[in-house]
């Protein structure tokens, strides 16, 4: 059986977690295994976890689950798993994913993969899976050869696919130990789609001269509904908060579309964004590494060209 | 405090990746190799500051053969007191948490590990986390924060979205990222003294390695770029809707 760790974010399900079932039931397909979902705590859409092919929702519920503690996911997550007689656990490649992906391997003496980028495949009865390496610039095949497995499915890696209908929901009673982490506070980014999910990212860099020039790029940002996003010195100097750096030492992602306005294409840049599907890139200076590893560029410039780009959008929406 | 910190040896940002025997293995020909930046910038040195504050010693441990020694010097000639090798060659993350925690198990009494919050070249964020888990021992990750009162650390780490504040008693596990630290420059009586500060090798403990790559392989390269002129942008949105289709 495979069974899916289904990530509840603020009482609901992220996208994440939508392509990482996709990705657990194809895998029990692939197997021609069962797949079966655990959410810790409260989700409101449990259900519709079948609509991505899942086909039984199995909930835990205790006060000790509260908020997500690494630790005590792993040993309720490893019970559930050697109660149900999984023999793979699926998880999305996020902040705590990843924290309990690493736990679970060494707790179930499985095979792990963080951050596979493509579904599986059987060769001689041995399950493959790739990875990105070098921060998207090579990818890896690995064989999974023990009896348990575990995986963490990049961000974007496949597109949620409905295909089933709502699953049943039963709740599961297991043990719950006291997390050893206390969270004294949470502090999110409101209003906007943080950048490891944004589909649609508008990025800047020092070719903007300075954070009271930002206006363009916002302005482009909200016509098309995207997430804001910069380059290193830029968060370095304090021109943009630091959860907007991208790159290999700040966020990887891998937007539908990142736009790239002023900015060079250092490789520790790309980085962080070559795995984009789509990459624009609006620079002056026609040698700009950038335009190696864009889909679309411009030459010129990004005063002139972006409240352009800003009017045209507008008027492909209107 | 006794702080043991992860460092691992990685290529150079700038590496150009290329493969060997038919994409068995990574090519390390002509390759510089450096000492991993977030174990180097924000693990080590923040461990460094919190012995300068609180007292204490800072062990460095790295699993891999002696041909790696030369970033162990780095740890060392940036400022910590011992440092540990664990000779064998595997990479599996499992094969390498098993390692690291087998020792510390043997020597006892670290306060806080500390690693990286991933490897660049394996991108894999998981070797702490299996640390903790074969310690039994609480995991922060990706923290970009770290302050100790007693043996109370008050943490801030990323979460998808947003920053969580957490609180902790030691011992534990902590990731670092971006922002816990600032990078240090060795300075040379740093250097002459790496030289002489002992590297302890320490004989692997058997482990089956169950994850294994088959081969590598680079990504299909673009197609190359579309150039469209400034004057045009309306042609730049109407290929971004109907040929790319992402907007
Ligand atoms: C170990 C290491 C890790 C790093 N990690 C990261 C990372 O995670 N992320 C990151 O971004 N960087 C990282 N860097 C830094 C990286 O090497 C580059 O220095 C940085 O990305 C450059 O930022 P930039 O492109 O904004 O600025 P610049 O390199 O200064 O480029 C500015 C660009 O703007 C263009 N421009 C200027 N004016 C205009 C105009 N009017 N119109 C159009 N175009 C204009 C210029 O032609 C130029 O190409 C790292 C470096 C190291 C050594
Ligand atoms: N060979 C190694 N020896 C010691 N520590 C390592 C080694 N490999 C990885 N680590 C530590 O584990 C962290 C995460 O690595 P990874 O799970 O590979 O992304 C690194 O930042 C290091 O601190």
């Amino acid at each position: 059986m495979v069974l899916l760790f289904a990530e509840v974010q603020q009482g609901n399900f992220k996208k994440t977690t939508l392509e990482a079932a996709t990705y657990a039931a194809k895998t029990a397909e692939l197997l021609g295994v069962a797949s079966v979902a655990i959410v810790l705590g409260e989700a409101e859409n449990a259900a519709e976890l079948g609509l991505y092919g899942i086909q039984k929702v199995y909930q835990v519920r205790h006060d000790h689950l509260k908020n997500f503690d690494n630790q005590v996911g792993a040993i309720v997550l490893s019970a559930a798993a050697h109660q149900l007689e999984a023999s793979v656990i699926v998880l999305s490649h996020t902040s705590n994913g990843k924290a309990l992906a690493g736990r679970l391997a060494a707790r179930w003496n499985a095979a792990s993969i963080s951050g596979a980028t493509g579904l599986p495949t059987l060769k001689d009865g041995v399950l493959h899976v790739r990875k990105g390496m070098f921060s998207g610039k090579a990818i890896a095949e690995y064989a999974l050869k023990s009896e348990h497995k575990v995986i963490t499915v990049m961000g974007n890696a496949l597109q949620p696919l409905q295909h089933g209908a709502l699953a049943s929901v039963e709740t599961l009673s297991l043990e719950v130990p006291s997390p050893k982490i206390k969270i004294k506070e949470v502090k999110r980014v409101e209003g906007i789609v943080p950048l490891p999910e944004a589909e649609l990212v508008v990025s800047a860099g020092r070719g903007l001269k300075g954070p009271e020039n930002w206006g363009i790029v916002e302005e482009l940002a909200s016509a098309l509904g995207a997430t804001t996003a910069c380059s290193r010195p830029v968060a370095d100097s304090h021109w943009r908060p630091h959860h907007e750096h991208v790159g290999q030492t700040g966020v990887a992602i891998r937007p539908n579309l990142y736009i790239a306005i002023g900015i060079s294409g250092a490789i520790q840049h790309l980085a962080g964004v070559n795995n984009s599907k789509t990459i624009v890139v609006i620079n002056k200076d026609a040698d700009a590494p950038f335009f190696k590893a864009a889909d679309y560029g411009i030459v010129g410039d990004l005063f002139e060209i972006v409240p352009k780009f800003t009017a045209a959008v507008k008027k492909l929406k209107a | 405090m006794k702080l043991l910190v992860c460092l691992s040896k990685v290529p150079d940002t700038t590496t150009k990746i290329t493969f060997a025997e038919e994409g068995k293995r990574f090519d390390e020909n002509g390759v510089t190799f450096i000492l991993n930046p977030y174990d180097e910038w924000y693990a080590l040195v923040r461990a460094l500051e919190l012995k300068e504050a609180h007292g204490g010693t800072v062990t460095v441990i790295h699993v891999g053969p002696s041909a790696n020694d030369a970033v162990i010097r780095k740890g060392l000639a940036i400022g910590a007191d011992d440092a540990v090798r664990i000779d064998a060659t595997q990479s599996s993350s499992l094969f390498i948490a098993k390692q690291i925690s087998a020792f510390v198990e043997a020597e006892k009494g670290y306060d806080i590990i500390f690693t990286g919050k991933e490897t660049i070249n394996y991108n894999r964020s998981e070797v702490g986390a299996m640390i903790a888990e074969y310690l039994d021992q609480p995991f922060i990750s990706f923290a970009n924060h770290l302050e100790i009162n007693g043996s109370t650390a008050t943490l801030d780490r990323e979460i998808d979205g947003g920053t969580e504040v957490v609180e902790v008693e030691t011992p534990f596990v902590v990731s670092a990222a971006k922002g816990m630290a600032e990078q240090r420059i060795p300075n040379m009586k740093g250097i002459m003294m790496a030289n002489k500060k002992p590297i302890k090798v320490v004989p692997p403990v058997p482990f089956d390695e169950i994850a294994v790559p088959v081969f590598y392989e680079l990504p299909p390269a673009k197609s190359g770029v579309k150039l469209i002129d400034a004057d045009n942008i309306e042609e730049l949105v109407r290929l971004l809707h109907e040929e790319a289709k992402v907007i």
